[in-house]
Parts: structure tokens; sequence; C-alpha cells
């Protein structure tokens, strides 16, 4: 791939994404686009961009920007973030829930790619008293791993990333070579096909919004626009999950509930603490 | 001076015992080996290892035999066991679970599954 060409699969995925990619990857986006090459019957990569930049085809366009931003993830990735959900983060939004009265506990994970994180939290709502009051959304840009996701299908490598032996014989049964997870962890999860740039309202509002190693790649306004979308969705006393590596911080409603990158929504403006002083900014960006 | 930890691995393949002491040499363990089910339990009653990878269909003495007697040895509580098989049925995998191995790992596996389930029962 010639820096041309990388530079011009850069602008397409900053444009369509809001998406920064570094320039040290372009090794991994040429075998990402070498699929699609091969579904297009083009002879490899530079001949898939060559017929790209011809005929600007969106569905095109489309396959190559999925194809790019194609995420690795794994079951219960960050294993302490996960157990502090596990433990209090879940069953304190439960009984919250219960108190409320509508009994509905709402989660979105924004940015799923094939799933394991949506899956993950429907493990542990099974540990919950009432799991069927738990409703997952789950958002990705991505139709492939939507659909991958939506089967439930995972490789005997997959499974074995992060999934404990004793999780996995709970919720999963054994087909051919491969692990399906069952119809009640599948049931509780909505798979949606949406770019997190576009209008997030129509998910609805959450308890709890995962949002992790997605703001980190997006361009500054890209990341402000999506932050505050996911904001603006959710509940009062609503805890969202950053990458607990990233930097983004979070508005002044607010507050982080240790060092891993959850934030618990303040539930009135009377918890809202005085304005931090002007030496430290109030935002800071990936 | 903090010791070092040691894992057994338990393989009747010499090939697959070199990968795995490879392995969880990188994850900071001393790697020591025995080729069935009998070696394991005559090295555990020497000295018990922190950790123990073990294969379940092996000559000699199997991998569930050596986890039933293991578990009855002064101290054979103490090691973490893993199970790493090929044994990839379900209900086979439960009864290895049953027999108290901490973590079931299934054959082909690399590197990173090993640390996976090694992070996963705090080995690691």
């Amino acid at each position: 791939m010639t820096p041309a060409d990388l530079e011009f699969v850069a602008e397409l995925v900053r444009r369509h994404a809001g998406v920064v990619i570094r320039a040290d990857k372009a090794f991994f986006i040429e075998t990402r686009l070498g699929p699609v090459a091969r579904r297009e019957k083009v002879p490899g990569v530079p001949a898939l961009l060559e017929q790209l930049r011809r005929v600007p085809d969106p569905v095109l366009t489309r396959q190559v920007v999925e194809a790019t931003l194609m995420q690795e993830t794994s079951f219960f990735r960050d294993r302490a973030v996960f157990e502090q959900i596990g433990k209090t983060v879940l069953p304190e939004l439960a009984a919250a829930a219960a108190a409320r009265g509508d009994g509905r506990l709402r989660v979105l994970s924004a940015g799923c790619a094939t799933g394991q994180e949506a899956y993950s939290i429907a493990m542990q709502a099974t540990d919950l008293a009432a799991p069927a009051a738990v409703e997952i959304v789950a958002v990705d840009f991505g139709s492939y791993p939507l659909e991958k996701a939506r089967t439930g299908l995972f490789t005997h490598f997959e499974v074995q990333r992060g999934l404990p032996i004793r999780r996995l014989l709970a919720h999963f049964d054994k087909i051919d070579e491969n692990w399906r997870a069952r119809a009640d962890l599948r049931q509780m999860i909505q798979w949606v096909e949406l770019n997190l740039l576009d209008d997030l309202t129509r998910l609805g509002t959450f308890d709890l919004i995962l949002c992790r190693n997605v703001l980190g790649s997006l361009t500054p306004q890209a990341h402000d626009r999506v932050l505050a979308a996911l904001e603006a969705a959710c509940r009062p006393d609503a805890v969202m999950v950053v990458g607990a590596l990233e930097t983004s911080t979070l508005s002044a409603a607010f507050s982080p509930m240790g060092p891993r990158g959850l934030w618990r929504r303040r539930t009135s403006l009377a918890d809202t603490p005085a304005p931090a002083p002007a030496s430290a900014p109030a935002r800071t960006q990936a | 001076m903090k010791s070092v930890r040691t894992c057994l691995v338990v393989d009747d393949s010499r090939v697959m015992r070199k990968v795995a002491i490879r392995i969880v040499e990188q994850l900071d363990f001393d790697g020591i080996e025995a080729g069935d089910g009998l070696e394991a339990l005559t090295y555990c009653r020497a000295a018990m290892p922190d950790a123990i990878l073990l294969d379940w269909s092996m000559p000699v003495m199997d991998g569930i035999e050596f986890l039933r007697q293991l578990r009855a040895e002064p101290n054979g509580a103490k090691p973490v066991v893993v199970f790493c098989s090929a044994e990839s049925r379900p209900e086979r995998i439960r009864l290895a679970i049953d027999h108290g191995a901490a973590e079931y790992i299934m054959k082909p596996f690399d590197g990173d599954i090993i640390a996976s389930k090694f992070e996963a029962v705090g080995l690691i």
C-alpha cells in the first residue's frame, strides 16, 4: 500500500466515521481490506482503492470503512472493570430500576464490534435476581461484525479469551467446533447498525453505557460530539464506562467511580460540585 | 527474596510439554515437566508446585486420576490446577471442574489463552 493509498483510506474513515487512522496502521489496513478486495473480485487492495477512486460507490466505501474499523475484542475485557460492574454497579442499578417502578434496566454497548462486551454484560445480568428486566442495546457501525454478533457463535479461540470455563459451560452450547450463546442471552440483546456520529436519541436513555476503546481513536470534534450524545442518553444516576486507559473526561455532571474509567451521573444539580479552578481544564481531550 | 513460583506441565507429548513450558516461563514461572500422572504425583510428593497444567488422556495415570490422588495428599489442595486437553465435550469439561480443576483449556491453545486463563484464576 502506498502512502497515497493510506491517506485515501484514512480520509474516508475520518469523513465517514470521525476516526483517526495512525500511519503505523498501514499493515493492518492492507490485511483487513484483503477480504473486501476478494469479495469484489479485484486483484488486490491497490486495485480496490483505484476502483473506488474512479467510482466513489457508497456501498463499497462503506465496506472499506467498516473493514478498516474492525475491532479486536474479547469477553470480560479488562477483568477489573467487569468485576466492578458485576459486583456493585449492576446490582445497584437493578435495585434502583426496581425501586423506580418500571423495573427495566437498560444497557448500551456503544461500538460493540462482534458482541463480546454485550454478551459479557448479559452473562452478569443472569446473576441478578431479575435478569429478565435487563435490556441491552448493542450498536456498531459495521454490518459484518453485527451479523456475527447476532448469531451468538464464537470460535474455539474466542471463547478462550477472557471467558471463564464455568461461564462457558453455563451459557454456551457447543455446536460442531464453535460455541453458541444460549437463547436467554441472545434475547437480552438488541443489535443496531448505527454510526455513533448519527442521531443517538432514537436509542432512548440508559442506566449503564459502555463505550470503551472507541473515543480515543476519534477526531477531537467527533470525540466531543459522541461523548455529549452519550452523556445526553444517560438517565439520572446512570453509570458510563470509558476505556480504562482512555483519557476522556466527562462533564461536571459526572463523577469518577475509581480509577478504571467508570463514571456516575449525579442525580441533580445540587450534587454538582463548585466549578473546578481555572487551572484545571474541565475537559481533557483524547 | 521472593521465591520463583513453579508450574508443573503434565503431558505425554514431549513437543506439547516444550511448547507449554516456554509459555509458562514467559509468565515468570519455573517450568517443570512430567510425562504422565504418576510421574507428576511423584514430583508433587517431593515438592508441591504452585500451578499444574494438566493433560487428560495419558498412559499409566490419566489427568482425572492424578487430580483425585493429588487432592488426597497432604498439602495437595495447594496447586492451582488448569486442565489442558483436546477434550472439548461440555459434560467432560464439567467432570474435570467437578474434580477440582480451577480452569480448563481446550487444545489447540496459544500463549494468549494460557495467560488469559492464568489471570482468571489469579495466578498472574
